[in-house]
């Protein structure tokens, strides 16, 4: 046995659970009479639903083959080789399950080796060889190919990507090393840290072709064919392939220069990932592929044990399964149709939650509120959105026409709602107020329409309480930007029944929002994580310690955006309510802030003002703060703020606000935008100790986030 | 309003390989429709000069419609095939002159005036779709004996045509069998088959048939050269016992697609397009469904009458090789030698397969390179038998004719 079997063999022996990729080999002749051709199947034997993986017996699988072709192709029996995938699948990388299970630094750094070993035979071979890349290709995968001597692509294909550094590693299996060694630092930065960090997006075949990763594009009806016949004609020497120089000089440091400054305004130096993809990227300037595998296998075994990565991994679990099977859902079969919606209120977040109500949805909307203006005001935003949406191509004339057609407004609310299914409410956050609204609603509504609430921080149960059936009353507490932010928290109410929520969570999953189970408590998740977290820099603000060095405590975390650039997108009227609210319900905890109450009294909008194109202190803000005189330093700043998000989640979970920890982490990912690398935050909690100094224990167990003890 | 009836040209055809239906076929795994549109595609690449959106119509024959062959196929393969939306589509049957009728029907709509180019192609997947998938032939057939019940089985039907022509015994055809076998290993020799074959990607998940995976089909799987009589003495005659009709002497079942373009002459020359055959008169006729083999001889004649020929003017015959009864049936109507240098020079569907509504345009586009390798030859029909007791001919004029020397 070779040493690279013996290492796949000792590392699948790690992970039982592996689906297992088969390597299929099969011979034909070309056209064009270009000769015997040897071509390897990816397929983990299920259909597409599934992706072909490549865990560590999948690789020894592809080891084994390459043994094959490797014999065949120097006894002189094939003129080439191919790799493609099953249909619609190429590959989609290594697989995930696999790397979660390892303990040991050396087992890591064999599955970079491992992956390397292989995939480095088939540059080696005696004839040339090509990857067709038929459908998704990630990670792993896209980069099989570039071992290729040569590269096509489908126009069909719909996700191609090397997502690493998005979920906290490096392309460690020739992709940071190869992919600027062909097509140059720049554009390799843009693939490898650029669209990782943006939401990992995903390139699409024709992208691939014009960025010179594929030397040919052919149209999916009949790709392989082409593909094949490209090949022959390659082979015969009829085309030849000709790349663009790659650009080894200032360009190449320039290009690595600008990912560094991507990652710091995504990341903010706080997960290593981009870094260490941006280093070996530099080094690979030299074009010494040996030295920069090497550099990969480092650099992913590192990885691989440190918590990020692990953080990763289950923040994607998160949204990818736990965001799609939310926790504590009712039956889905409880659920009733919902062929109408009403919305009470036409403001701008009634207007937003007509439009997405309409867009996915496409039942009748109808908008009510108190004056026939306002009503007209609402359904003219929902008009110019869908214009604009039209405008832009999304949909075309005959859509706009039906989407337009089913939103209407109406003074009276017995016309509006009499068939309506599902009614929201987006009036003024005031119990009063609600209620009232709620109890006009009932008066007209069909007794099984769900009343559904946008409250971000009032009682759910205490609005159903003065209905005749408030077994009906759902929370419905969407993000904003609605259109933008997945989390939609669902609230069960004290009385709330399980058809009402079933319907509530089949309209989520509709609206194709990430859906959480959430108590009746106040401010439920993400608002009340947000607000002690705001309310802790604001206490430290307070009482002495510098606005800057505050804002900075906590850029190691990696957030979306500092804690008051997020207060002004809120707006610091309504984060001084939610802190109000929070206080009311848990003064000991809850501060209101007396500053940012002046700065809400003199109608500021923000802290900052943005005149030298950088946030800087707006200085009638500076005149406004009422500052103690304790200063703390960043480390200490970040200690507080940290402690208090910690103790806070601990007393969540001991309330049940949500079923798990998991949840929580789903719900500030999704609704805040928290970064993968913290896992949302409880891994980064765990990992940093803070858990246990604040709660006394973890709040997940080791291994759900972080390396299996 | 005063119409001129135009002259209608083939332009080009092409097909996929022909494979052999069943498990352990080429193509167990490859959908019927994504064979036809591997057809149509490789028709529009292999002449640019034909815009998609010009194209008036695709029609699509198959015997059985229904699954990967249903849907209006014409319609489905035209989308998938990426023509653009506002091309239409149909779908057509006539058993095994599917694509033939795809071909006449769209003709008589340009020489109408209503097209001025279509698709005209046909499918079958024989192992998706065995012969009798799902039919139900109305019990009045039987009980009113409106026809025999030997029918609705091709190899019975042939067995019948034996009795009508005793002089055509198992003996000649199973020579005319090994010389069907020879004519399209010489053919395949000497690439004239090739070079209108798509080559299709085929994929096995099964190692029972053999290696797994991708692979790719660019050869016809049924042919077996090197069938000597005496191979094919010792086969079982399955359709009537001391019969003449085996697995040698007839075509097989199997799977495969046709395409051609089919284009007024004016608008074939407008656009650069080749004219490879001009259309000069087509007929179906009807026979005693029990000896259906017979179709094509009276269908001929009608044919001969609208062309005002004789079967002399025919230089080049394409026949389609149901069973070589068929072939040796005609030719002995007509007074030609089983051996005529005129008949299926490239062999036929005994080695190259027959999958039912696909072969019509098989052989136009044999016949097509025929007329341009024989410039001497002015006229070349194309004729088969059809189920249920039908034959259908096509004359073609060679544009290459260069007067007779």
């Amino acid at each position: 046995m070779s040493t690279t079997a013996e290492l796949l063999k000792g590392a699948a022996e790690l992970f039982p659970g592996e689906v297992v990729t088969q390597a299929h080999v099969r011979h034909f002749d070309l056209p064009l009479g270009a000769g015997r051709f040897a071509l390897i199947t990816l397929d983990n034997g299920h259909d597409h639903t599934k992706p072909t993986t490549l865990g560590p017996q999948s690789l020894a699988n592809i080891d084994a083959a390459i043994d094959q072709v490797e014999k065949e192709a120097a006894d002189g029996e094939i003129v080439g080789v191919g790799v493609t995938g099953k249909p619609f699948i190429f590959a989609v990388g290594a697989d995930l399950k696999g790397v979660e299970l390892l303990k040991r630094h050396e087992d890591a750094l064999a599955i970079g080796k491992g992956g390397h070993d292989v995939f480095k035979r088939l540059a080696k071979l005696a004839v040339p060889t090509f990857a067709y890349y038929n459908g998704a290709a990630m990670g792993g995968g896209v980069e099989i190919g570039l071992h290729c001597t040569y590269r096509t692509v489908s126009a069909a294909l719909p996700a191609f990507s090397l997502p690493e550094v998005f979920l906290g590693l490096v392309p460690g299996w020739g992709g940071c090393t190869l992919l600027p060694n062909l097509i140059g630092a720049e554009k390799a930065v843009s693939v490898i840290i650029e669209n990782s960090l943006n939401q990992n997006r995903q390139l699409k075949g024709k992208q691939v072709y014009e960025l010179g990763i594929a030397d040919a594009l052919f149209e999916g009806a009949d790709f392989l064919e082409q593909s094949l016949i490209w090949t022959a004609s390659v082979l015969k020497g009829e085309i030849t392939v000709e790349r663009p120089a790659v650009d080894r000089g200032e360009a190449w440091d320039q290009a690595v220069a600008k990912g560094r400054f991507v990652a710091d305004s995504k990341v903010h130096g706080a997960a290593p990932a981009a870094y260490r993809a941006l280093d070996i990227i530099a080094a690979a300037k030299d074009g010494d592929l040996q030295k920069g595998y090497d550099a990969e296998d480092q650099a992913l075994a590192d990885l691989i044990m440190g918590g990020e990565l692990r953080a990763g991994i289950y923040a994607f679990n998160l949204v990818q399964k736990r965001g799609k099977r939310p926790a504590g859902a009712p039956d889905k079969n409880l659920a009733r149709p919902v062929t109408k919606v009403g919305v009470v209120g036409a403001g701008l977040m009634a207007s937003q939650l007509a439009l997405l109500f309409l867009r996915r949805l496409e039942v009748p909307v109808v908008l009510t509120d108190i004056d026939q203006e306002r009503i007209d005001k609402g359904v003219g935003y929902v008009h110019a959105e869908i214009d604009k949406l039209l405008g832009k191509g999304r949909i075309n004339q005959d859509k706009a026409n039906r989407l337009k057609a089913l939103v209407t407004g109406v003074l009276d609310k017995a016309e509006g709602f009499a068939d309506a299914d599902f009614i929201i409410e987006a009036v003024f956050e005031e119990m009063g107020v609600k209620q009232q609204v709620f109890a006009e609603v009932e008066a007209v509504a069909p007794a099984h329409a769900i009343l559904a609430t946008n409250t971000s921080s009032l009682s759910v149960t205490e609005m159903a309480s003065k209905l005749r059936h408030p077994e009906r009353v759902v929370g419905f507490h969407f993000f904003n930007p609605v259109a933008v932010l997945p989390l939609l928290e669902i609230v069960r109410g004290e009385k709330t029944d399980d058809a009402s929520l079933a319907t509530a969570f089949g309209v989520a999953k509709k609206l194709k929002k990430t859906a959480v189970l959430v108590k009746d408590a106040p401010a439920f998740v993400v608002n009340r994580i947000l607000t002690r977290f705001m309310g802790e820099i604001q206490n430290v603000i307070d009482e002495g310690t510098p606005v800057e060095v505050a804002e900075k405590a906590v850029e190691p975390l990696g957030l979306p955006m500092s804690p008051l650039v997020l207060l002004e997108l809120v707006g610091p009227a309504i984060g001084l309510h939610v802190s109000e609210t929070l206080n009311r319900a848990f003064p000991d905890r809850f501060t209101v802030s007396p500053n940012l109450k002046a700065v809400v009294e003199a109608g500021k909008r923000g802290f900052y003002v943005y005149d030298s194109g950088k946030p800087e202190l707006d200085p009638e803000v500076a005149a406004l703060l009422k500052q103690g005189d304790t200063v703390l330093t960043e480390e200490q700043v970040r200690d507080r703020v940290l402690d208090a998000v910690a103790q806070e989640i601990g007393l969540m979970l001991d309330e049940g606000v949500v079923a798990e920890a998991q949840d929580i982490d789903l719900c500030l990912i999704t609704g805040a935008g928290w970064p993968f690398h913290l896992g949302g935050i409880t891994p980064y909690l765990d990992r940093e100790g803070v858990s246990e100094r604040v709660t006394g224990k973890r709040f997940l167990e080791p291994g759900v986030a972080s390396v299996p003890a | 309003m005063p119409r001129t009836v135009r002259d209608v040209v083939f332009v080009d055809g092409v097909r996929t390989p022909f494979g052999k239906a069943g498990p352990k076929g080429i193509y167990h795994e490859t959908r019927a429709d994504d064979l036809v549109v591997k057809a149509i595609r490789e028709l529009l690449r292999r002449n640019p000069g034909l815009d998609p959106k010009k194209i008036d119509e695709v029609a699509i024959a198959a015997t059985t419609q229904i699954g990967d062959q249903g849907l209006t196929i014409g319609r489905t393969a035209g989308i998938l095939a990426g023509l653009p939306q506002s091309v239409p589509g149909y779908s057509i049957d006539r058993m095994c002159a599917g694509a033939l009728t795809a071909v006449t029907t769209v003709a008589g709509s340009v020489a109408f005036g209503a097209y001025d180019v279509a698709i005209a192609g046909g499918v079958e997947h024989m192992g998706r779709h065995p012969m009798g998938e799902g039919v139900d032939p109305n019990p009045r057939f039987v009980s009113e004996k409106l026809v025999d019940e030997s029918a609705l089985f091709m190899g019975m039907t042939a067995e019948n045509l034996h009795d009508r022509y005793p002089s055509i015994t198992k003996q000649r055809a199973d020579e005319y069998a090994v010389r069907s076998q020879e004519k399209a290993a010489k053919a395949y020799a000497n690439g004239k088959i090739q070079a209108d074959l798509v080559p299709i990607s085929v994929r096995r998940t099964s190692p029972e048939a053999g290696e797994t995976g991708w692979g790719l089909v660019t050869a016809d799987e049924p042919m077996r050269p090197g069938t000597t009589l005496e191979n094919l003495a010792g086969l079982k005659t399955p359709f009537r016992v001391h019969g003449r009709v085996t697995a040698g002497n007839a075509a097989g079942l199997n799977d495969g697609a046709t395409a051609s373009v089919i284009a007024s002459e004016d608008f074939a020359r407008e656009n650069g397009l080749p004219v490879k055959m001009r259309l000069v008169s087509y007929s179906f006729a009807g026979v005693e469904p029990e000896v259906m083999g017979y179709g094509p001889i009276p269908a001929t004649e009608k044919a001969l009458a609208q062309a005002g020929l004789s079967i002399s003017d025919i230089g080049l015959f394409e026949i389609n090789e149901a069973f070589a009864v068929q072939v040796l049936a005609f030719l002995e109507h007509y007074g030609i030698a089983d051996d005529d240098a005129r008949v299926n020079q490239y062999g036929g569907a005994i080695a190259f397969g027959h999958p039912l509504a696909s072969s019509g345009v098989r052989l136009m586009t044999q016949l097509a390179r025929q007329f341009e390798e024989q410039p001497h030859v002015r006229y070349g029909l194309t004729t088969m038998c059809v189920g249920f007791g039908m034959g259908a001919t096509v004359i073609w004029e060679n544009p290459h004719f260069e007067g007779d020397k």
